[in-house]
């Protein structure tokens, strides 16, 4: 049964072309995976400690700030507290991408669980998570995530929790359709006939199909979970000093802002590349795995 | 002799597709005279669709149009600027196409649409749009048509909103009306209550009418004269009688055939088929394009083929001397 | 229709339930509300005073019933931090929120739809493909960063427009932007696809062949299909945007509710932050359902079927 699925010789070449094709795929595959190397080996990368204070060395701008100013064992300058700015950037990178993809992994489950529940049983499972998708979608994420924060303490797992208790709707409403529509397939019928058991067409017959659909989600809601955190670490309700977390950063730069606006930029510009490679990334799977014709 | 409404000379359709040109419409060349009803016949992706579509300039934007000129009373369609073209649109020639369910905007009332080319054309203000539009939509036999002029599309039969339609080709009173089978998409009994209609109207408002078919019977019923077209070009035209008693071209005769007859059609009696696929339009043709499913070919019929004109405007485009016999076993 | 209606109403109803429970519930699993009141280091007789003085010792049933019957009749409670009942701190903030957040729709409007229209009907063009580039480079923008470039250029640099507070229109300026800017990308999305879907259809090749010029083919028969979507997204947008000016109304300190609602929350005034999380999904709920309605009502298929 499953070679109705698996691409043929000149189908797969024809996707790797289409692969090689979408300039925009590469670019952000090669960016993602450059900020995710970044990450992990930071430690061997970073030129200092991120959080090492040096406080006659406060607010040095980069050399392309400010050429006289600038001091070249500071790359991209330092911040208010004399902490080196590449590093703590670089250190940035752990936090954002850790949350992103702990976030979509536990959204990731929640929405696929019921989503694929409510597509393949339909009737009454159905109901019940169409009401659970209204009621998720009808509570404000930012307001609800801050106070849960503000009561529980601000850490790292519970800015993870929080967020994955919330962004499972796209995911639940994508599985959902996407079910439903693999649900009336001739091979899911077929599989049905043959007295497959539910758990096994669900595993080996509609998982599989629901990938491409999956991953599209999936980077869009890493997305927004990076976002998201940025957003709460700015408002002082996510991860908390010293973590050099990037909305934090911007939260801090927010201060010297008037005298030293480049502070702000960078940060800023790193969670914009990040959020916009994967973005890129989901697209671009999107388009490459979209039907024959489709863009 | 009048100018003729429509004139059409040498025009070609050229699309690209993903393997190369597609040469949709090939040389062709028609005229239809006021007061005239043209069928232009043919099977599924022979231009004819797309032959009435040029007219109108309304081809997909990726499709090219030439020819060699295409006079609408005179007047040449090619080099015209857009602003002529849309005054000449809807109000002096007009379009009834073949889809009644989705040829009319569901967001908008039937008597909004009715009334749109009458006051877009500076025919009259809203008082004498809404009555022409009733007079038309009584005419054309929709009952109750004051009722029918706030009521939306999705409200109406297919039938209901073919006639719509008609009435909206002419609520400007035009001097030609393209009709692209618009009678395909209709339950049968309907269908020839539509035709009727249209012959009637034709007759009675003396406008020129050009009606694409694959239908040789409305053909027969209908048409002062007859262009048949085959893999892009006019394989034969002339009068309705003439083609119909001595066809030249054997595809037209082929198509003949195939039209089942009271009298000559009996039970058990096959009637007759053409074998063979028509070729590919992807690229150029060279000589007959019908050589491959014609019984007559001859080597000649590889080399480009000439028309030839007889008597009456009677015009073929086939290398054989004489009227082609019908090939059913039991003629009549 | 009605019945429509009727089924719909039925559903925000149970919707609107279930949010007014989330909203009283959430701090109270979050963690501990008496301790979180208290302070951490205060000691265990400070917090059970605390938990007996708010009533928190009881069950959790009683305190949402006691709660929802009060809020139902349009008691929310007093707040522990200003000396005013919850329900007229909202009312007095909710102005400025409701006329960022509209302000905000107009501006994501005027930037969506003419780029939607143009993108569909140049499709594949250097126009389409810039004004999707538009939309997904926006869309990766964390917008308080947004907000505070443009408080850093038209604010700190040139100097054009205030930087804080909400007194005249011109506070109102930079936020709406942001907000704006932020929600148009999808939008322009939904308005570029349904014209690409409706300039193909049928009918848009009568509107041509009766001669009208491209303008009213556009605007008249394409856009008037096209936008019934559009029409109901932007109720729900407007849904957003009063959940999105917390972040918003703090980067500018615009004192609507999302800055209440900051400010609530930093100082733990827990019946305000609840106030304010019933209403804002009370809102949302009451907007989806508008669309839903506006959405059938729109096209003429659903209204008179």
């Amino acid at each position: 049964m499953s070679d109705i699925t698996a691409p043929t010789g000149p189908k797969l070449r024809k996707k790797r072309g289409r692969i090689l094709g979408n300039s925009g795929l590469i670019v952000a595959a090669t960016v993602l995976g450059l900020i995710t190397l970044m990450a992990i080996f930071a430690p061997f990368i970073a030129p200092h400690d991120p959080y090492a204070q040096t406080l006659d060395d406060r607010l040095i701008p980069p050399a392309f700030i400010d050429a006289e100013m600038a001091d070249p064992r500071y790359l991209l300058g330092t911040d208010n507290l004399g902490r080196d700015y590449l590093s703590r950037l670089i250190y940035g990178a752990r936090i954002s991408l850790l949350i992103g993809l702990l976030t979509m992994l536990v959204s990731g489950v929640i929405g696929t669980v019921l989503g694929v529940a409510a597509g393949y049983f339909g009737g009454r499972v159905d109901t019940v998570v169409s009401f659970l998708i209204t009621t998720r979608l009808s509570l404000p994420v930012v307001m609800v995530a801050l106070a849960v924060v503000a009561v529980a303490g601000g850490s790292l797992q519970v800015v993870v929790l929080v967020l994955g208790l919330l962004l499972w709707d796209r995911f639940a409403v994508v599985m959902r359709s996407a079910t439903m529509q693999l649900r009336n397939l001739e091979y899911v019928a077929a599989a049905q006939s043959v007295g497959c058991s539910t758990p096994r067409i669900l595993v080996g017959e509609i998982l599989p199909n629901l990938i491409p659909a999956l991953v599209v989600v999936a980077s869009y809601e890493m997305a927004q979970a990076i976002l998201l955190e940025a957003a709460l670490s700015f408002l002082g309700l996510g991860v908390q000093p010293p973590l050099p977390s990037w909305g934090l950063m911007v939260a801090e730069a927010k201060e010297v802002m008037l005298f030293d606006p480049w502070v702000i930029l960078l940060p800023g510009l790193a969670i914009c590349v990040l959020v916009l490679a994967i973005n890129m990334l989901g697209d671009g799977i999107r388009d490459v795995t979209a039907p024959e014709g489709r863009s | 002799m009048t100018t003729p409404v429509l004139d059409v000379k040498q025009l070609a359709v050229q699309i690209p597709v993903a393997d190369g040109i597609l040469h949709a419409v090939r040389d062709v060349t028609l005229t239809v005279a006021r007061g005239e009803t043209l069928c232009v016949v043919g099977e599924s992706g022979c231009g004819k669709s797309l032959t009435s579509l040029a007219v109108m300039g309304l081809l997909p934007s990726s499709a090219r149009r030439t020819a060699a000129h295409m006079r609408f009373a005179g007047e040449d369609l090619l080099d015209m600027t857009p602003r002529r073209l849309r005054e000449l649109r809807g109000n002096r020639m007009a379009m009834i196409f073949q889809e009644p369910m989705t040829s009319l905007n569901p967001a908008w009332t039937i008597g909004d649409q009715l009334t749109e080319p009458f006051l877009r054309h500076g025919k009259g203000n809203r008082r004498e749009a809404t009555d022409r539009a009733v007079f038309l939509l009584e005419r054309v036999g929709i009952a109750a048509a004051g009722r029918r002029l706030v009521q939306y599309p999705h409200e109406l039969s297919g039938g209901l909103r073919q006639r719509v339609m008609i009435a909206m080709a002419l609520m400007c009173g035009p001097d030609l009306i393209l009709a692209d089978e618009p009678t395909t998409a209709l339950d049968v009994t309907i269908q020839a209550e539509i035709l009727h209609l249209l012959a009637e109207l034709q007759q009675e408002f003396g406008m020129g009418l050009l009606l694409v078919t694959h239908d040789l019977g409305i053909v027969a019923r209908v048409a002062h004269r007859v262009a048949v077209m085959y893999a892009g070009e006019v394989v034969e035209s002339g009068p309705t009688v003439t083609v119909f008693d001595e066809p030249r071209h054997p595809y037209t005769r082929g198509l003949i055939d195939c039209i089942p007859i009271p009298a000559r059609s009996r039970p058990g009696v096959p009637l007759g088929t053409i074998p063979g696929l028509v070729p590919s339009l992807v690229g150029g043709i060279e000589g007959c394009a019908f050589r491959e499913r014609c019984a007559f070919a001859t080597e000649p019929c590889a080399r480009p083929v000439p028309v030839v004109t007889g008597a009456e405007d009677h015009a073929w485009r086939c290398i054989l001397p004489a009227a082609v016999p019908s090939l059913l076993e039991n003629p009549a | 229709m009605l019945r429509f209606t009727l089924r719909r109403l039925l559903l925000a109803l149970v919707v609107g339930i279930a949010v007014s429970a989330i909203a009283f519930m959430l701090l109270r699993v979050s963690g501990d509300l008496a301790i979180a009141l208290a302070g951490e280091d205060a000691s265990p007789a400070e917090v059970e005073r605390i938990r007996e003085q708010y009533g928190l010792n009881r069950p959790i049933i009683v305190q949402y019933a006691e709660w929802l019957w009060r809020a139902v009749q349009g008691d929310l409670g007093r707040s522990l931090f200003y000396p005013e009942s919850v329900a007229n701190l909202i009312m007095s903030r909710l102005p400025v929120t409701l006329t960022l957040a509209g302000l905000g729709l107009v501006i994501a409007l005027l930037i969506s739809l003419p780029l939607g229209i143009i993108a569909a009907l140049r499709r594949n063009t250097w126009v389409d493909r810039g004004a999707l580039g538009i939309a997904v480079v926006g869309q990766a923008m964390p917008n308080f960063w947004f907000g505070l470039l443009m408080i850093f250029f038209f604010g700190l640099s040139l100097g054009w427009l205030p930087i804080s507070g909400s007194d005249t229109w011109m506070h109102f300026v930079m936020p709406a932007i942001t907000l704006g800017w932020f929600s148009a990308p999808v939008l322009m999305r939904l308005t570029r696809g349904g014209m690409v879907e409706v300039m193909t259809s049928d009918y848009i090749r009568t509107a041509r062949a009766k001669g009208l010029p491209g303008r009213v083919v556009v605007l008249k028969h394409a856009l008037r299909n096209a936008i019934i979507p559009v029409v109901a997204l932007c109720s729900v947008q407007f849904g957003n945007m009063l959940s999105g000016s917390v972040i918003i109304e703090t980067v500018f300190a615009l004192q609507g509710i999302g800055y209440l609602a900051w400010e609530a929350i930093s100082r733990r005034d827990f019946p305000v932050v609840q106030g304010i999380l019933l209403l804002v999904a009370l809102f949302y709920v009451i907007l989806t359902l508008l669309a839903d309605i506006l959405n059938a009502w729109l096209d003429p298929r659903i209204r008179r079927g």
